[in-house]
């Protein structure tokens, strides 16, 4: 019973990874980029979400601050894909990475001035009980993560694989001058997919939000999200759930079974043995480079 | 107007291009051996961390600037070469073998690493060493015996040929040892840019495809790469380590490396003027900041420090991706061919993607 306690508990976890996991990969797959911030994107989805809805701030309903919260989020990414990493264009991967790091700072500087350093809370719906199933106790807040996480991974692994936007973004990424000839509409389908990355690191932020509390530092479980996405192979939509789920599972067990101190480094090893041994994720979408 | 007539083959690998540079050089030596003369103990006191942070720097710019890899982890190494020099220290070493030797064994190891890191490219590379530091942070409580564990180490006493370095009791002593440290790690980074070896880093850094058609190594030459960025890294972290007087694993964050890697392209990717000037940056910036919000009457603003720090780097990656040093080139170059510079002369290639996936 404790194991299967341990493994739901972990598999929340792992979801909220999972969720962050997936704004990289959406970036990452529609426009090569990384974005190192997704991390305090997250953070600061959850924080608009606890401006709208906290008492001491704008004491919005919470459904109702939902959508505003990811519209917020939706037209904060593409107005940063507009101002900042359009001139980005035709420029280095590594020059992006450096870019979005200083962009995580620069976003954890700003919810700071806005929002304060100390921890808040956001007052959630879904903070209400817990859930029996004969020993196990899972909190409504942990089966909300699962659910909308699944539900998240299946609607954008759709959106890439049927709609039409979809596709255009696959296709600008894998050859930005080719989907020009063909018609599309480059740069505004990248603004799309930050918009779209803003959005999901908003529904991130605000289940992290709902299962414990928030502050500004938050941002930096993005590592943790990283390491999943690399576990699963970065560009894979499922890939990237996956090495959440598995980051999330492996951190409870190590907590449990390990002595204290080397629980933390779970996580990390198993990110650099993946790096070691299957360099481009247990999912992986690359081979040889070709000149 | 300065014209390079070559007439040997020696020429174009010499130190100083010609008599003009090797003044201006000269010069600057002697207006930093005179500085203790020249600005007040505090003073000094940032000058050395200047110094430092530009060691650790030029440890990062010989693998990002100059071999292309980019690596968000040496704050792990420079933590390796603190606590290995202290160890050294305690051991009985004097403190300048201590210290090279600190620096040898921090290479050897970083070498070590880099062989399963050379697969890694990029992003996955970055993501790698930031997984390396993260570690360490852990690693540092984990070995406490040799390091101190959460409560750290208080830096042993340095003696140097019978002269007591003491940050509070001489500074000047301090100053000229980074200064030393730095102007040995600056020659041995410019003789090895003269070298194959440095080609080879270049040649890696641009395309490692068309080095490997060259007969360059890429793996062998990786592995140096890392293991000498990690040596001099390794000199800086000891440095910035005895010179804070006490550390412990929060000392060498992984924001450390963040901020190196940061600090050097500010400065200018692929300079060793680049980590000097990145240095200045990043050791003055926090005494401005509180002399502006002290102007302004307010009371200090926490995490004002990073976030302008952001901003600047922003600002420089989308603007002058050459760094400051880069600026600099293009000032001279327009002073230079006054009144003949191109606004395109420096203008950057545009390139299109295409994606590495083939899924």
């Amino acid at each position: 019973m404790e194991i299967l306690q341990l493994l739901l508990s972990g598999l929340a976890n792992g979801c909220v990874y999972g969720l962050v996991a997936l704004g990289f990969v959406l970036i990452y797959k529609a426009t090569e980029a990384v974005n190192f911030a997704q991390g305090d994107f997250m953070m600061l989805g959850a924080f608009v979400m606890v401006g709208l809805v906290n008492p001491q701030f704008m004491g919005l309903n919470f459904w109702l601050a939902v959508p505003i919260a990811l519209i917020i989020m939706a037209v904060l990414g593409y107005l940063l894909d507009l101002t900042v990493l359009r001139f980005m264009f035709g420029q280095s991967q590594t020059a992006v990475v450096i870019l979005t790091i200083a962009l995580g700072f620069v976003i954890r500087f700003i919810a700071g001035l806005i929002w304060g350093h100390e921890p808040l809370n956001l007052h959630s719906p879904l903070r209400l009980g817990d859930v029996r199933l004969g020993d196990v106790v899972l909190s409504m807040a942990d089966i909300a993560v699962i659910v909308v996480t699944l539900l998240m991974t299946v609607l954008l692994w759709q959106f890439f694989q049927r709609t039409k936007l979809g596709l255009a973004m696959q296709a600008a990424s894998q050859n930005q001058m080719a989907a020009y000839y063909m018609g599309i509409p480059v740069k505004r389908v990248q603004g799309a997919v930050w918009a779209l990355a803003g959005a999901v690191a908003c529904v991130a932020g605000i289940l992290y939000a709902s299962k414990g509390t928030l502050d500004i530092s938050s941002g930096f479980i993005g590592i943790k999200a990283f390491a999943a996405a690399v576990i699963g192979g970065f560009g894979s939509l499922p890939g990237a759930l996956m090495g959440g789920l598995i980051v999330g599972v492996i951190e409870p067990f190590a907590a449990r079974f390990l002595p204290s101190g080397y629980s933390q480094l779970a996580a990390y090893s198993l990110l650099i043995l993946v790096l070691i041994f299957r360099p481009h994720g247990l999912f992986a979408q690359v081979r040889t480079k070709k000149v | 107007m300065r014209f390079h007539f070559k007439t040997s083959y020696d020429q174009d690998i010499r130190l100083f291009p010609d008599g003009w540079t090797f003044s201006l050089y000269a010069a600057l030596l002697v207006l930093m051996l005179v500085m203790p003369w020249l600005i007040s103990d505090f003073y000094l006191g940032e000058m050395t961390n200047v110094l430092i942070w530009a060691v650790a720097g030029l440890g990062l710019m010989l693998l990002t600037g100059q071999t292309g890899q980019v690596s968000l982890g040496h704050s792990a190494f420079m933590a390796l070469g603190c606590y290995l020099c202290v160890n050294f220290i305690e051991m009985g070493l004097p403190f300048l073998a201590a210290f090279l030797l600190a620096g040898v064994v921090t290479g050897i190891i970083g070498g070590i690493i880099a062989i399963p890191a050379l697969r890694l490219h990029g992003v996955y590379l970055a993501i790698f060493t930031l997984a390396l530091a993260i570690l360490a942070d852990d690693m540092i409580v984990i070995l406490e015996p040799w390091t101190g564990g959460v409560n750290g180490y208080f830096a042993p006493e340095i003696w140097i040929f019978g002269v007591e370095v003491n940050r509070w009791v001489n500074p000047s002593a301090w100053y000229y040892l980074a200064l030393g440290t730095s102007i040995f790690v600056a020659l041995l980074y410019r003789n090895l840019l003269r070298s194959p070896l440095g080609r080879a880093f270049a040649a890696v850094r641009d395309s490692e495809i068309s080095a490997q058609a060259m007969g360059v190594d890429v793996a062998r030459t990786k592995t140096l790469a890392f293991g000498l960025s990690c040596a001099f890294a390794g000199l800086g972290g000891a440095l910035m380590g005895l010179f804070a007087g006490a550390f412990n694993n929060e000392t060498f964050n992984f924001l450390i490396a963040i901020q190196l890697l940061m600090m050097i392209i500010i400065g200018g990717l692929g300079f060793i003027h680049g980590a000097f000037l990145g240095a200045i940056v990043i050791a003055f910036l926090p005494q401005f900041l509180s002399i502006l919000t002290d102007q302004m009457g307010s009371s200090s603003i926490p995490g004002l420090e990073v976030g302008v720090f952001g901003m600047i780097l922003i600002a420089f990656i989308l603007f002058e991706p050459m760094g400051l040093y880069g600026r600099w080139l293009k000032i001279r170059t327009w002073l230079e061919l006054f009144p003949f510079a191109r606004r395109d002369m420096f203008r950057r290639q545009k390139t299109y993607l295409k994606t590495e996936r083939l899924r």
